[in-house]
């Protein structure tokens, strides 16, 4: 039943290693863009606040597919975009993450926004009084602990990412979503155990991520 | 205006804040003269490419409406199936029976772990193998499954919080009277947790709406999203139709949203509910992102 797996027609190891590697790149530039745009919401200039605002708003009720096909489609295919890729293999790749740091972002942001808001106004207060600026309040007092404060839901969008990699595949990014809609094709009579694999290979994936990032929350949150 | 950042500006800040505006429009400005200045190098910003979506009807009426008609039919028949469903699961999660609660946990876990478009492809080869489905019907329906599979146990991780959020007097109250534990579920809990998760739900349904384009990209169901592909095979105009179908996402999520957020400040203010809101995001930060967690209590 299992000798798919062992047939070495098919690199299941190799699909989930793009997915892991979708995820941390995605993971990693989300951050920084959903830092960034963070930062923009809460600043001082008008104008920045409200392209933080727009942004979030508008990317946010956009489905992921429409960005990914968008990538796919738009940037590349009709403006040439290729962002440095060689092959379609590596351009599809870039795009997928370009997609996914562009959407993630926002819940990032909005994670971030929030956990601004649980650092008392009073530290703000003192800093500036110290004669701080607005942005070293903001980068050595109130985001560190803004951080320590959002653990969970960042490990919550982290996990969502990790799924969200599936979309992917509807632009030929050889993913694991990708591998097992080929596999479902091929090997009909094994759909359940195909099917099993993929499924357990997710729960591998996202559960001790959970797990670990919830004690991590746990170990970092300021008591107060 | 004041807030935890930054005081209100005085003449020094001020003038630094023009400064730091005019770098930003600058960098802005750079990057839209790019998009725009590669755009019209492909033709993409010619009047007819995009005069079609203001002068000829028949691309609503054909394309872009059906479409919609499509996205809003798949998610509403999966969020009608998906609610008592999940609802079902919730209550299943807080039985008092260990062979109730760990079954139902599990199922719960394991389908909020897949993604919703391998639930997707799963359902569709289902449907091809053990059942007589017609072609035709095939993508709505392995859609459909895919988004009740997983969005049944998103919405039972709701129902376990906004059952969660009621005082814990209630049981007690409730127990106190002599009521069964099925009179406390039915006639006590769940009505005052329905209010209390009402705008969790809302937003639950902008995730299920973003999600059928999954269906349209990978297993040909023909909404919103896989218009794109005749419109411009029509009119050369892949761009523009992007935009507009994007558009008409974020119009109707947008009112969805804003529905979600009336009825959270209603339930607020209204003295007949417990006042507790569920945050949308308990289970899911695909549509709420995680907005509401850690908000200053």
């Amino acid at each position: 039943m299992f000798d798919f797996l062992t047939s070495g027609q098919y690199d299941v190891l190799g699909a989930f290693w793009v997915t892991v590697q979708l995820t941390l790149y995605s993971a990693v530039g989300s951050l920084v863009w959903g830092t960034v745009l963070a930062g923009m919401r809460v600043s001082p200039v008008p104008v920045m606040r409200a392209f933080g605002t727009a942004y979030v708003d508008i990317v946010r009720n956009i489905p992921l597919t429409v960005i990914i096909i968008g990538c796919s489609l738009g940037l590349n295919q009709t403006l040439g975009v290729t962002l440095g890729g060689g092959t379609f293999k590596e351009i599809g790749f870039r795009l997928a993450v370009l997609g996914f740091i562009a959407y993630t972002g926002t819940f990032v942001c909005e994670a971030l926004r929030s956990g601004i808001n649980t650092v008392p106004v009073g530290q703000a207060e003192a800093a500036r009084a110290l004669g701080l600026s607005f942005f070293q309040v903001l980068t050595m007092i109130v985001l560190p602990q803004a951080f320590r404060a959002v653990v969970a839901p960042l490990t919550n969008v982290l996990i969502a990412l990790t799924k969200n990699t599936t979309v992917a595949a509807a632009i030929g990014v050889a993913e694991a979503a990708l591998l097992m809609k080929e596999m479902i094709e091929n090997e009909p009579q094994a759909l359940f155990a195909v099917f099993g694999v993929f499924a357990l290979g997710f729960v591998v994936l996202t559960l001790p991520t959970g797990l670990l990032l919830g004690w991590v929350a746990k170990r970092v949150a300021v008591k107060r | 205006m004041s807030s935890v950042l930054y005081d209100t500006p005085g003449p020094k800040a001020r003038a630094r804040n023009w400064i730091y505006t005019a770098v930003f429009l600058v960098v802005v400005g750079l990057i839209l003269w790019w998009v725009l200045g590669t755009m019209a190098d492909k033709g993409q910003l010619d009047a007819d490419k995009w005069s079609p979506f203001v002068t000829d009807s028949q691309v609503w009426t054909t394309f872009l409406l059906p479409g919609l008609g499509e996205t809003l039919k798949a998610g509403l028949i999966a969020m009608v199936i998906a609610l008592p469903l999940g609802a079902l699961l919730g209550i299943g999660r807080l039985s008092d029976h260990r062979w109730v609660r760990i079954p139902v946990g599990t199922w719960v876990e394991f389908f909020r772990a897949i993604p919703v478009l391998m639930l997707m492809l799963f359902g569709s080869a289902l449907y091809v193998r053990f059942s007589t489905v017609s072609s035709e019907l095939r993508p709505l329906y392995a859609v459909v499954t895919g988004l009740v599979l997983y969005n049944s146990a998103v919405i039972a991780e709701i129902v376990v919080a906004g059952i969660q959020s009621l005082p814990r007097g209630q049981t007690d109250a409730a127990k106190a009277i002599g009521m069964r534990k099925g009179q406390i579920m039915a006639n006590v809990l769940i009505p005052q947790a329905v209010t209390a998760m009402l705008p969790a739900l809302v937003s639950q349904l902008v995730v299920i709406l973003k999600d059928t384009a999954i269906g349209g990209a990978v297993l040909g169901l023909a909404e919103l999203l896989s218009m794109n592909r005749q419109i411009s095979a029509n009119y050369s105009n892949t761009i523009p139709t992007l935009v507009v179908i994007a558009l008409i996402y974020i119009v109707v999520n947008f009112m969805l949203t804003t529905f979600a957020s009336w009825i959270e400040g209603r339930l607020r203010k209204s003295k007949k509910g417990t006042g507790a809101v569920v945050a949308g995001d308990v289970a899911e930060v695909d549509a709420g992102g995680a907005a509401g967690v850690g908000e200053a209590p």
